[in-house]
């Protein structure tokens, strides 16, 4: 279900309250170590709807993995309740209605760049030649036609997150779930992918939820910006963006990009201080 | 990682205290094979035990038979206690120098083994130092022992035996020569790979400082390759113990482990056999864990992490 | 390089061509002397000089060499493999010499054209033996004990109580004399080829029980998440990503396995055995003390190690092409 993202922020609650991809009340998450109980999620409350590039930004150890993880039912909360297109994680995780994209390419080194893109499909059954049909049109999308008879080994570091990209769409997802996909890349390469992923969602209308230590790349991207505050997790801010949808890169010298940066900084620096 | 920690309930109890947690599966799957020993136990020895009541003519009931089979005379399979009463009588019940006790055979394959351990990490480690060091050593005489690796070497244990008998030398030290020769190769290889573990920068920063190849060996390179030293010489260890009782095989002698399988083999004494067997498998966990303790003693030594 | 370094080089490389010539010439100079009946056995002081420098200059012309730095990577390879072979035919070549020049009694010593020699004669025989032990032994001992230690592996890996209940035992039982159960193999399995195999199958057992364990182990968290995320079943996973990851470590306990399987096989012919086998041939011969057919035994052995070796090593290159260790 496509939304029009020009639309203003409060008409975007509202259609998120209508149909939302993901719908999370309450939810909370706490783990017993040797060192006692760790709150890692505290009262998280989202709603995120089709079509949005909400982006999670917060200090390390914040959670925000943890609420994407929670999400993608590699983790349960231990509170709260949590919907992912209208059915609890773990359903949503056997409909296979999400992608994931971790920090490191985790491409099987004996497999092929194609070969790769379509494990997934592998796994859920999907015919030979519609598989090689789907990640020719994967692989082209993130512009590595070329390369598919590649080994992993072959490629550069951004080339083959990349290929886990392309690999999280093979099977058409409506959500993609991205947890600091550019981080381990230099600034040059990850300017330039954060110009594709643009591209790339603006052509095929996903749902994105992208977590993110960096500010300019959160502010860049998004729709919706959520700031957490540290250890325990909470929502701090909530900063609608409204950028156009064929923005590039030169966009992050204007005033209304340092106002929005401004507004982040302030929410990270704001939930420093509920700690101090 | 974090998964698992969070589907534990919040009442743990004594389930998931680490103690029982670390050890429990070991203890189960040991309790577990121990009883299916012994319901192989009785299983292989029935019919053995069923012919033997027939000759004797005598009635039996089931639990006769079972009873039977875990206590018979020439058993197809050893049962556990069978085997430790055989076992504490071979080692308390003849004095020390009695060729009938296990302790005395014991002690003979474990003095050669130890004499043949000691001399071939010390010869292995000597060469590693040298191979290091010498460029010509290293590409003229590590591919052959590399090589030792895919070979048996140890057939050649007869020769030797026979060799040096023919020459004199006879008992511990033709024994003591196969176990070294074994050990040296593996000590050789694993320290070769310690001594050039440590990192190129390592190295470069030494030579910053103008460091010695003595300096540098002494300094770096020892230091970085004690835990493939320990780990070579575990391996070492226990194929020490494998060539001192081949040894005692070729010649058929008299006294050690060795001897007392292959005198049981001929004269289908079963029950020695498995108590020579469990002797052998007590030295090697012996000989194993004075190596470890001496691991932990040296690594604590180093600061490394207890 | 400079100039003036080139002229060097190419000196460096004719004083080594001539140093490797002069060797070749002296040794086989030396070996046709050792065939005057005055000299064989009872070698003079000349003999023993030419030797002993012949000696002295190999060791300059493998030191030489090895210090050389070859262009280009085929005369590196060929370096490689050039210093140990020429080492180890000097090593043979001493050999002989050392036993006939000093009339080392044959049965106690026997040189090396004497057991190639005895080799080349006893071929039917050496056939005979190794089909015994490596054939009706050490193949389907290693089979057995190999599939049995992956099967366990890939069960214990499923449920893993079983896992870190057996992985301990595992690398236990690794370390015991496990060649010591020969006989009471043969007292279950009878004196033939059945009871070796059995003791190779125990032998191979654990090490790749141990290693398979580790190899299945090995994916890390991010790829094993990311079939969760598919919603992978088990078995989906350990034939998508657990085996394939686990391909280094087996093959690494294939490797190590190849040289247990002999070395059980041929102890294991040591505690008893009917008339053929490597083992045996060894046991008995060593009793006539005729040990030019030990040595030959000993050399067939040697032999089929290196090539089962040979052979995993092959496979290994081709199925786990993709591992760093091939890329250096």
């Amino acid at each position: 279900m496509r939304m029009d993202v020009s639309l203003v922020s409060d008409k975007v609650q509202s259609s998120a309250r209508a149909a939302p991809v993901v719908d999370a009340r309450g939810v909370s998450l706490k783990f017993q170590t040797d060192d006692g109980e760790i709150e890692a999620l505290a009262n998280v409350n989202l709603a995120v709807a089709a079509g949005e590039f909400v982006s999670f930004i917060g200090p390390s150890g914040c959670g925000k993995t943890t609420l994407l993880r929670v999400i993608a039912d590699l983790e349960q909360p231990t509170d709260g309740t949590l919907m992912v297109n209208g059915v609890p994680p773990h359903e949503a995780r056997l409909k296979r209605q999400y992608g994931y994209v971790f920090q490191a390419p985790a491409l099987y080194p004996w497999r092929t760049v194609e070969r790769n893109v379509t494990l997934p499909l592998e796994v859920m059954g999907v015919a030979k030649d519609e598989r090689r049909r789907r990640a020719r049109e994967q692989l082209e999308l993130v512009n590595l036609a070329g390369f598919a008879r590649k080994f992993p080994w072959q490629l550069s570091g951004g080339m083959q997150q990349r290929v886990s990209i392309a690999r999280a769409l093979s099977f058409d997802p409506a959500l993609l779930l991205m947890d600091e996909p550019f981080g381990a890349l230099d600034e040059i390469v990850r300017d330039h992918l954060n110009e594709q992923l643009l591209r790339l969602w603006d052509k095929t209308g996903k749902t994105v939820l992208f977590v993110t230590h960096s500010l300019p790349e959160a502010v860049f991207l998004s729709t919706r910006i959520v700031v957490m505050s540290p250890r325990p997790g909470r929502v701090v801010d909530v900063i609608s963006c409204e950028f156009p949808r064929d923005r590039t890169l030169e966009i992050r010298e204007t005033p209304e990009f340092l106002k929005i940066a401004q507004r982040v900084r302030a929410g990270l620096r704001a939930g420093y201080s509920d700690v101090e | 990682m974090l998964s698992s920690a969070i589907r534990a309930p919040p009442h743990a109890g004594l389930w998931r205290h680490p103690l029982i947690q670390r050890h429990a599966p070991v203890v189960v799957v040991v309790l577990a094979l121990i009883a299916i020993w012994y319901v192989a136990t009785v299983l292989a020895n029935a019919s053995l035990v069923r012919d033997a009541f027939e000759r004797e003519e005598t009635k039996y009931s089931t639990l006769d038979l079972i009873a039977r089979t875990l206590d018979a005379e020439r058993p197809l399979v050893v049962a556990p206690h069978q085997m430790l009463a055989a076992f504490a009588d071979s080692v308390f019940g003849y004095p020390i120098t009695s060729p009938r006790s296990l302790a005395y055979h014991g002690w003979v394959t474990l003095s050669a083994t130890a004499v043949g351990f000691v001399i071939g990490a010390l010869f292995g480690i000597m060469l590693a130092v040298l191979i290091v060091h010498q460029r010509a050593l290293e590409k003229s005489l590590l591919p052959w022992i590399i090589c030792s690796q895919m070979v048996p070497i140890l057939a050649v244990a007869p020769i030797v035996i026979v060799v040096l008998g023919a020459l004199g030398m006879q008992g511990l030290l033709p024994k003591s020569i196969i176990s070294a020769y074994l050990c040296f190769f593996p000590v050789t290889i694993g320290m070769v790979k310690g001594l050039t573990s440590p990192d190129p920068i390592q190295r470069d920063l030494m030579r910053t400082w103008s460091a010695t190849a003595a300096q540098v060996l002494w300094k770096l390179r020892w230091p970085s390759s004690v835990p493939f030293l320990f780990a070579s010489l575990k391996v070492a260890v226990t194929i020490s113990l494998i060539g001192a009782i081949v040894g005692e095989l070729p010649t058929g002698a008299q006294a050690g482990i060795g001897a007392r399988l292959l005198a049981g083999s001929y004269y289908g004494q079963t029950v020695q056999i498995w108590a020579a067997l469990f002797t052998a498998a007590l030295l090697a966990v012996f000989l194993i864990s004075v190596i470890g303790v001496a691991e932990r003693l040296v690594l604590r030594q180093m600061g490394a992490k207890p | 390089m400079t100039a003036r370094a080139q002229p060097a080089r190419s000196r460096s490389v004719a004083l080594l061509a001539f140093g490797l010539i002069a060797v070749v010439v002296g040794c086989i100079v030396t070996l046709f002397w050792l065939r005057e009946p005055a000299v064989e056995g009872a070698a003079g002081i000349g003999f023993w000089a030419l030797t002993l420098a012949l000696w002295f200059v190999a060791a300059v012309v493998v030191t030489r060499l090895a210090a050389f730095e070859p262009r280009g990577r085929v005369w590196r390879r060929l370096q490689d493999l050039a210093i140990p072979l020429l080492f180890g035919a000097f090593v043979l070549y001493l050999w002989e010499v050392a036993v006939r020049g000093f009339g080392a009694p044959p049965v106690l010593m026997p040189s090396p054209s004497a057991t190639a020699a005895r080799f080349a004669g006893s071929l039917p025989v050496l056939a005979e033996d190794f089909v015994q032990t490596f054939i009706r032994g050490v193949l389907p001992g290693c089979a057995i004990g190999c599939g049995a230690g992956f099967l366990v592996a890939v069960s214990a890996h499923r449920f893993t109580f079983l896992g870190r209940g057996l992985l301990p035992l595992g690398n236990f039982a690794s370390a015991l004399p496990i060649v010591g159960i020969a006989p009471i193999m043969v007292m279950w399995f009878g004196f033939d080829w059945p009871s070796k195999a059995a003791v190779v199958a125990v032998v191979t057992f654990f090490p790749m029980l141990v290693n398979t364990l580790a190899g299945l182990a090995a994916p890390g968290a991010i790829e094993r998440d990311l079939m969760r995320s598919y919603g992978a079943t088990p078995a989906q996973t350990l034939i998508k990503l657990s085996l394939p990851a686990a391909m280094p470590y087996i093959f690494n306990a294939l490797k190590i396995n190849s040289t247990l399987a002999l070395i059980g096989a041929i102890v294991a012919e040591f505690f008893g055995t009917p008339t053929r086998g490597i083992g045996f041939r060894i046991s008995i011969e060593v009793a006539r003390m005729s040990l030019d057919m030990v040595w030959a035994e000993i050399a067939l052995a040697a032999l089929a190690g290196m090539a089962f070796y040979g052979a995993i090593a092959l496979a290994e290159r081709a199925v786990t092409f993709w591992h760093p260790s091939y890329r250096g």
